[in-house]
């Protein structure tokens, strides 16, 4: 499994889950989790994702996500599980 | 699993605190390049660097893109020139620029010498190149060893280098003497630094190797904002944990690219870098443990334990630790200490008691332009006294900015900065250096 980690984080709005999942969707990757809490105004969403199924390189992947967030106003990255890993966990 | 809180900290570190890994260097042997003339050892360095380096750059792209964390530099560092030159060193000097250039890389270190104990011939026409070297390349940088723990101080090449470095500020007048930023004397220097500019790929080392540099001033000083008035002990442990993380970071960075350049991993050196960007600062965070700026008395102490805790915290996490590991404490890349230099509150005689601590020496110090060639050459002679004796690297990267006085300022750009020019003790030491000679190894030296 490759796992991934997809994170928005900006203004809440309505429709940011629906985008962002359907744009995932669409490149055959699997979401895993969803965490997601609002504090304020300010929307923060983390996803655990499998690349696996991907057809995209992960570059393509990280593009994609990174249209959706700015059409939605908002900041996507995506970056691989293992950072998270290596930094929180011996 | 990975808890929020957690995840969100190491995108806080990225986004927010400046986190980055700052060089992916590759150190390439070139001592099989050395053929019957300087043109032919030219050609053969350049086939076999584009050939070892040429993913170098894209990889360390692609391991940015997929771990969200920023590569700032892919460098090159090289067996010192000096080992495979002859009576032209320019024509190697000139491939190695052009190869650093055609693979990608911002510099390629090792046009230097290793001249501790005695200097070759061929090392003695190298560094008589370094002024039009450094005047008419890029991207290459060099350095020279003239003293270490075990074989003393080459007194003749702590002269030569004063009169080198005043050479290169003169070539290199109209850009602010920047040709002396690419040039680091050492003492002790280290064979795997993948910091510029004093990385070369000693004899020791394989054919080629991937070495890693940290960084992360910006985190650990947000660290010690939410333990401000607490005892040093937490002060301490705080340090520790971040400098963990960090390094973990690097380790991660280090084994992937090692992996996909199929070429292995060396070190992670584990240090605390400044860059020039607000936030980025090791005189911050002096600043952040109490001091008013970097300089007041308690610095000496304060970079003590932060050079001590930095390194036991980065030990644990990386399977290999080397390098220059600790503080560097750089003026002109560190707006802390910009702002306490041109306070008049940090001089060079508190920066020389700072190099007995932190990890390397005197860094990019712009002294006025009339400073004679012996006073520095006494300069680096203190700064190799200090690592002799302690057993520690120490370097002098010092500007003799032409034309320019105390109160003036010099200004690199990007990555290397800008720096108000400091005073320098200029009591005559004519007598002491003329002398020549070697001054010998102190008794520890002889640990067999």
């Amino acid at each position: 499994m490759q796992k991934a980690l997809v994170s928005v984080t900006g203004q809440d709005k309505v429709g940011i889950i629906a985008k962002v999942s359907t744009s995932l969707c669409e490149q055959n990757i699997n979401i895993l989790e969803i965490s997601q809490t609002i504090l304020g105004d300010c929307f923060t969403m983390l996803m655990v994702v499998n690349l696996e199924g991907s057809p995209e390189s992960f570059q393509q992947i990280a593009q994609q996500l990174s249209e959706i967030g700015e059409q939605v106003g908002v900041i996507v990255t995506i970056q691989r599980m293992d950072l998270f890993a290596a930094m929180h966990r011996i | 699993m990975i808890e929020a809180n957690e995840i969100l900290q190491t995108i806080h570190m990225i986004q927010e605190q400046h986190f980055d890994i700052r060089t992916i260097t590759m150190g390439i042997n070139l001592l099989d390049c050395r053929k019957n003339t300087d043109s032919e050892t030219a050609e053969c360095v350049y086939e076999k660097i584009t050939r070892l380096a040429k993913n170098l750059v894209s990889v360390g792209c692609d391991l940015e893109s997929e771990l969200g964390v920023p590569i700032v530099n892919k460098r090159l560092s090289v067996t010192p020139a000096s080992m495979i030159t002859g009576s032209d060193p320019m024509k190697i000097a000139m491939a190695l620029d052009k190869a650093a250039g055609d693979v990608g890389v911002n510099l390629i270190g090792g046009y230097g010498a290793l001249m501790h104990k005695g200097s070759t011939i061929a090392e003695e026409i190298l560094v008589e190149s370094m002024p039009e070297v450094f005047a008419k390349t890029e991207r290459l940088c060099g350095s020279v060893n003239v003293g270490s723990t075990r074989s003393g101080i080459n007194m003749d090449a702590v002269r030569k280098m004063g009169m080198i470095i005043k050479r290169i500020a003169e070539m290199t007048a109209d850009h602010d003497s920047f040709g002396c930023a690419k040039l680091v004397v050492f003492a002790n220097a280290v064979e795997d630094n993948p910091f510029m500019a004093g990385a070369f790929h000693g004899v020791g080392e394989p054919e080629c190797v991937v070495n890693v540099g940290v960084s992360g001033p910006g985190v650990v000083q947000r660290a010690l904002e939410a333990v401000r008035g607490q005892p040093f002990d937490v002060v301490a442990e705080t340090i520790k944990r971040t400098a963990f993380k960090i390094t973990r970071v690097g380790e991660l960075v280090a084994q992937e690219a090692s992996k996909r350049l199929n070429v292995p991993f060396g070190i992670v050196d584990l240090s605390l870098a400044p860059t020039p960007a607000r936030g980025d600062s090791v005189a911050y965070i002096l600043k952040e443990m109490g001091l008013e700026m970097a300089g007041a008395p308690g610095t000496t102490a304060a970079l003590a334990m932060l050079n001590d805790m930095v390194k036991k915290g980065g030990v644990m996490a990386s399977s290999h630790i080397g390098g220059l590991s600790g503080a560097f404490i750089p003026v002109s890349e560190d707006i802390g200490m910009i702002e306490a230099a041109t306070a008049n509150c940090l001089t060079i005689e508190k920066m020389e008691a700072m190099t007995c601590v932190c990890s390397v020496g005197l860094d990019m110090i712009a002294i006025p332009g009339d400073t004679s060639a012996n006073t520095i050459a006494g300069i680096i002679a203190d700064e190799a006294a200090i690592g002799m004796v302690n057993n520690k690297t120490t370097a002098v990267r010092v500007i003799p900015a032409v034309g320019k006085k105390v109160g003036d300022t010099i200004n690199f750009g990007g990555l290397f900065g800008y720096a108000p020019i400091m005073k320098v003790n200029t009591f005559c030491n004519d007598a002491f250096i003329e002398r020549g000679g070697r001054i010998p190894a102190p008794l520890h030296s002889l640990r067999n």
